[in-house]
């Protein structure tokens, strides 16, 4: 029987969304561009799921553009924003590769924004490099993939905004698990993916403010507003909505639910393995991640042998699995690089239960210390 | 459909095989995991991914790894063009194109023009078609990209890429196609045309909207850069988690069009002439785009003697309701008449009166039949109301 504790990196499509994306699949086929019945049909779904994902980010409907995932959402706002508004680029040493990388990939000069030791963004040196003037575009996410750290967004958005530079919110975590306003974040962009509230993967959305310039990523055809070109994805995009509408209106419970079983994860984690880490452990986490690690044990190994088990947990970011580096986020917080390899990242979803938990934690502590008896075979160990 | 009506539009977006349909929700279900999570899950849909690069791959005579998912056609064409110019930096060279390419590669080409690149667009003669001579004579030193498309989106006139591909062999400039409308419908081999990207749709071809790939020559490998980063993965070109169910989608579209074709153009290519024969017969109404040379599943006419608007507007609410269109679904919000037929020399005014017909594998004999007699009988009721002697020029005001 198999455990999936691995949300942060993608969640199972809720069957009610599966539900709501068959008719798109199945028989409404049209172009939302076509004018005819079937187009129509195809644009009045599209708009009705604009006014859901709105809706769960407190924006406006008018305000949600639609893209191919949060990944293409945070490019989109990066490169958008910087071609429109010259000067230099700040982002937290802990963002997702999709704005880690693409800052470090852009022509404009950028440098990263420090964390504290419990991985949040540290206010004082937004403040220092804000001072030494020519920021353009500031990115910060609202919560860490990672270590789940929730970020001062809006001491940050009233830092940014009195500096006259812009703010994008990578919102892909937050989303369905916090409360998470557009208006109240103070970004001027804020990305959203389906996949991570039980959606389906390939769509997302970027929030905007429209009166800030900013230039597509993608151009042909006018869709969008002509700010995204490319046939829309009628079916995805109706099944982000039924997500972002579910997300609404259960996050309180399924926040409640995955905080319960995180903290029954944590303490009982603290009695099996009183050497265990706990990464961010001291501040405002997302209620549904755990991160840890086992001093003197490799998580890649960790990881591996829990899979045996049936357990699927990542070591950090899913994008980054297998390469053997430390999380950057991690290295960023000042944790010592052994330690940080020895990372494990537990992300809980609204279906996973008690006697999961349970079951992970008392499989745990074998696997962990197997890994310093090669040869054990666990499927005796399993029993 | 939400009513019963007849479905004219398979180039806008094509109805998803059931067949195909199967694989996605199974693909949903199954395989939610994360393809690039590193435990079995993941790994599992992993494998599913790359099985479906396999009949995508063989549709254009390219290896499996060849290929790099996209969120469509539209991104393949932009990753294309904005590719092979980042990984020229800051330094602006020169694109060639066709004035009668898709939005999705005028757009970005359009982008990189105000950005200091030197654009070029071909013209076309009155069957859409660009000599190869033309197009050797356009090239520069620093050309870097050369973007002719396989199949017009507006005509189906099919350009001669083996013969623009052998014009372009001795020149060190990348050579794209984009191949939405034809891949998997028409023989199409990378290694005959010589291309060094080609860009690949599943919604035209009865799979899934969202998903698409782009082909990258991997020996010689053309100057291409990432345009979106973060994640690393395929290849490094375009990051993001991948749509597995999507991905699986498009594999399965393609399979089953392997499995059809030619048999099913042949039907198509049939069905279609019996709808112009049909038209044809009305007198006044004109095919745009050589006929040797359109794809099996279009066709575009230009109408005489009818106001545009109101052909369209009768064809969208008569009995059966009609889906067909002006050209572009991309651009069916202006009112603009076709870029794409007047750059084949029609007159604006018989170049707004036009129809886009296109078939696909659901569209059947009686369809065709029905949808000819209610359009012919369309247009000789429009042209007993409001005889016109010369086509309407207050159309294109």
């Amino acid at each position: 029987m198999n455990v999936y504790l691995d949300h942060n990196a993608t969640t199972p499509l809720d069957e009610r969304v599966l539900e709501a994306m068959l008719p798109h699949l199945r028989n409404q086929f049209g172009n939302a561009a076509s004018r005819h019945a079937p187009g129509r049909t195809a644009r009045a779904a599209i708009d009705a799921a604009r006014e859901q994902v709105a809706a769960l980010v407190g924006a406006h409907p008018g305000q949600v553009v639609f893209t191919a995932g949060g990944t293409e959402a945070d490019n989109m706002a990066l490169k958008g924003l910087s071609a429109c508004r010259p000067g230099r680029l700040l982002y937290s040493a802990i963002e997702h590769p999709a704005v880690l990388e693409t800052a470090e990939a852009m022509s404009v000069a950028s440098a990263t924004i420090a964390v504290d030791g419990q991985g949040r963004v540290d206010l004082a040196d937004l403040d220092r490099q804000l001072a030494a003037g020519d920021v353009a575009v500031v990115a910060v996410m609202v919560a860490n993939n990672e270590t789940g750290a929730i970020q001062p967004v809006t001491e940050v958005a009233d830092r940014v905004r009195a500096a006259g530079a812009l703010l994008h919110v990578d919102g892909v975590q937050g989303a369905g698990k916090l409360v998470m306003r557009y208006p109240d974040t103070g970004a001027h962009t804020l990305a959203v993916s389906s996949h991570k509230i039980h959606g389906p993967k390939g769509v997302g959305a970027l929030v905007l403010d429209k009166r800030v310039d900013i230039r597509p990523l993608l151009h042909g055809g006018g869709h969008e507003s002509g700010l995204r070109g490319g046939t829309e994805n009628t079916a995805a995009i109706v099944g982000f909505g039924a997500a972002a509408e579910l997300a609404e209106a259960e996050r309180a419970a399924r926040a409640d639910h995955t905080a319960r079983l995180r903290d029954r994860l944590q303490a009982g984690l603290a009695a099996a393995l009183p050497e265990a880490v706990v990464f961010a452990g001291d501040v405002a986490r997302l209620p549904n991640t755990l991160q840890f690690a086992v001093p003197g044990f490799d998580g890649e190994s960790l990881l591996m042998a829990l899979d045996q088990f049936g357990f699927a947990v990542s070591s950090g970011s899913a994008c980054a699995s297998g390469s053997g580096e430390p999380s950057h986020v991690l290295l960023a917080m000042g944790v010592d690089p052994v330690v940080a390899r020895g990372a494990i990242r537990v992300s809980l979803g609204k279906d996973n239960t008690e006697e999961e938990i349970d079951r992970f934690l008392s499989v745990l502590p074998s696997v962990a210390r197997s890994q310093s008896m090669p040869g054990l075979n666990p499927a005796v160990m399993g029993g | 459909m939400s009513r019963a009506g007849i479905y004219l539009d398979n180039a806008a977006s094509s109805p998803v095989d059931p067949r195909v349909v199967e694989v996605m929700v199974d693909a949903l279900a199954r395989h939610g995991a994360n393809p690039t999570a590193a435990h079995d899950p993941g790994e599992r849909a992993a494998d599913a991914v790359a099985r479906a690069r396999e009949p995508v791959a063989a549709a254009i005579g390219a290896a499996p790894d060849d290929l790099i998912w996209t969120s469509g056609a539209s991104e393949a064409n932009n990753l294309a063009i904005q590719g092979v110019a980042a990984a020229f930096g800051r330094q602006p060279g020169h694109m060639i194109t066709l004035s009668t390419e898709h939005p999705a590669v005028l757009g970005p080409m359009a982008a990189l023009e105000a950005r200091g690149w030197s654009i070029t667009r071909l013209p076309v003669d009155a069957n859409g078609l660009c000599e190869p001579e033309t197009l050797a004579a356009a090239l520069r030193p620093d050309t870097r990209l050369v973007s002719v498309m396989q199949v017009n989106n507006e005509t189906g006139v099919c350009q001669d890429l083996a013969a623009i591909g052998e014009a372009l062999r001795a020149h060190p400039a990348a050579f794209h196609v984009d191949a939405a409308q034809g891949a998997g419908k028409l023989p199409l081999d990378v290694e005959v045309i010589g291309a060094d990207l080609v860009s690949l749709s599943a919604h035209k071809l009865h799979g899934p909207k969202g998903i698409g790939a782009l082909y990258v020559r991997r020996r010689p490998a053309p100057h291409l850069a990432a345009v979106w980063h973060g994640g690393g993965q395929e290849r490094g070109l375009r990051p993001g988690t991948p749509a597995t169910h999507q991905i699986l989608g498009m594999g399965k579209a393609y399979a089953l069009a392997a499995d059809h074709a030619p048999a099913e153009s042949r039907r198509i290519a049939a069905l279609r002439d019996r709808l112009w024969q049909r038209l044809a017969a009305l007198g006044d109404v004109v095919r745009n785009g050589g006929p040797d040379r359109v794809a099996p599943g279009l066709l575009n006419v230009s109408v005489g003697g009818v106001h545009a608007d109101a052909l369209h507007y009768a064809c969208a609410v008569g009995e059966p309701a009609l889906a067909v269109s002006r050209g572009s679904a991309c651009a069916a919000g202006s009112a603009a008449s076709s870029y794409v037929l007047r750059a084949m020399g029609r007159e604006p005014a018989l170049a707004a009166a036009s129809l886009r017909l296109s078939l696909g594998r659901f569209t059947s004999a009686a369809d065709v039949d029905t949808a000819g007699r209610a359009i012919a009988a369309h247009i000789e009721r429009l042209r007993a109301m409001a005889p016109m002697d010369t086509p309407a020029d207050a159309v294109v005001a």
